[in-house]
């Protein structure tokens, strides 16, 4: 983590910080720091920026431990086992706050903490797995054979997220944008018209929002760089011992 | 002795040994018939409705799935044999071998407890047999392919009772799903076709889990 990387994160942060919360929401934006207001989210579509950066940063860790999860098994190489679980930690952490966020949203503006909706769904299937893949480590004794079959069982719970992201939110009705609705007047389910599902970002939210995507991944390789090299002078001290 | 052989005898062993104790079998059917009367005595003399009935049957399915399953590998690490095993067969076959096994337990057990949902429930009544009988006979698949490699991850670890349900339930969950939608749709009488897109969904999760548990159980079962 060189100091580019850190200088482009504090700039990128400081932004997405202020450009996130201050530009006021408004009917028909006429200056370029005004956002445009979406019928149904209101001033609550600001959370936008903060709660989908956590949500993605939970895929893309679990892709990572995932990653260093076969590597391992092909090198035998026990530092990218501590890759591995440093990222799925990473990953718990930031799917516990993509969950708490959702839900704080969803009661504002669906009035419920929790809907079964197919996203809300996926979210806590991961949640379970990342639970089930720590469960499973602290159930297995000696080093090899815990980087191995934990290495195994992120491979395993994988295989069923593409079910989960791509094909149930297709199938079933739900409530975030992309999603089926039934159709109140004839109770047909089709692609909805609702403004929140159809939610298509303004120019200037979207600028922000991939500012916001950015950060929050190079925080996310920050703080993983970190902490699999916490684990790595653990384990080299140990051995010193 | 060629692959489906090997694959045959691994097989018969269990089988065989199954009969000769009913561990397992006894066990699992009173875990059934306890598991269906629970839900007799909640319901009581009320109707629910019906469509209630389709994820409680699934729920009794996964259950007795997880508490039977897991047998196939823990059994031969409890008792020492599995050095043997591998000696004798590839990893391919005993996978083959364990999973024919746990296919047959689970087309058994769960024919019981669709005969005594049949019977008991007043209200359990399907009406398109043809979309129910083919989830049935996927989901059993699905539901046994899935459950004999956790069960070989699960009998390298300590806890291995309590761990089972909790690593098999994210990687059981959209075969679960879809077949309980599947089942609603069989029990409100609707024709197959309007289920085409849940049953590509179960032929595709049997197909991904058979070939992914195939691949790595190797490097599972090599210490």
């Amino acid at each position: 983590m060189n100091n580019f990387w850190k200088i482009l994160l504090f700039v990128l942060m400081t932004i997405v910080l202020l450009a996130g919360i201050i530009p006021p929401i408004v009917d028909n934006p006429k200056s370029f720091f005004e956002f445009p207001l979406i019928p149904g989210l209101e001033d609550k579509a600001k959370i936008i920026f903060f709660h989908v950066p956590t949500a993605w940063l939970t895929v893309i860790a679990y892709l990572v431990a995932m990653f260093y999860g076969i590597r391992y098994l092909r090198k035998k190489e026990i530092y990218d086992d501590m890759k591995s679980v440093s990222a799925a930690a990473l990953g718990l952490l930031f799917c516990i706050l993509a969950t708490v966020t959702g839900s704080v949203w969803a009661k504002f503006n669906w009035g419920a903490f929790w809907h079964w909706d197919p996203r809300e769904t996926s979210i806590f299937i991961l949640l379970l797995i990342y639970g089930a893949y720590f469960a499973l480590r602290s159930a297995l004794e000696g080093e090899e054979k815990r980087a191995r079959l934990s290495a195994i069982y992120s491979i395993l719970a994988f295989l069923t997220t593409p079910f989960f992201i791509f094909i149930m939110p297709r199938l079933m009705i739900g409530l975030h944008p992309g999603a089926l609705e039934i159709d109140p007047s004839t109770g047909e389910i089709k692609a909805s018209a609702n403004p929140v599902i159809k939610f298509q970002m303004a120019s200037n939210m979207r600028i922000v929002f991939f500012m916001s995507l950015t950060a929050f991944t190079i925080l996310f390789f920050w703080i993983w760089n970190l902490t699999h090299r916490i684990l790595r002078i653990e384990h080299k001290t140990k051995q010193e011992l | 002795m060629n692959e489906f052989k090997r694959v045959f005898y691994i097989f018969y062993k269990d089988f065989s040994s199954e009969l000769r104790m009913r561990f397992a079998l006894n066990a699992l059917i009173m875990f059934v018939i306890v598991a269906v009367s629970t839900i007799l005595f909640a319901i009581g003399s009320e109707r629910a409705p019906q469509n209630v009935y389709a994820g409680m049957f699934w729920v009794v399915v996964f259950f007795s799935a997880m508490s039977g399953l897991s047998r196939a590998f823990v059994s031969e690490e409890e008792r020492g044999t599995n050095l043997i095993l591998s000696l004798l067969a590839n990893p391919i076959s005993i996978f083959l071998g364990k999973f024919l096994f746990n296919l047959i337990l689970i087309f058994f057990i769960n024919s019981i407890i669709a005969i005594l949902y049949l019977t008991l429930f007043k209200d359990f009544i399907i009406q398109n047999w043809n979309s129910f009988l083919l989830a049935f006979i996927l989901g059993n698949i699905g539901i046994a392919g899935s459950s004999t490699i956790i069960a070989a991850i699960i009998s390298k670890a300590n806890v291995r009772g309590t761990l089972y349900p909790v690593l098999a339930f994210p990687v059981l969950l959209p075969l679960i799903l879809m077949l309980i939608e599947i089942t609603k749709s069989a029990i409100d009488g609707n024709p197959v076709n309007d289920v085409s897109a849940e049953f590509m969904v179960l032929i595709s999760y049997d197909v991904v889990m058979l070939t992914a548990s195939i691949l790595v159980f190797d490097i599972i079962w090599r210490d």
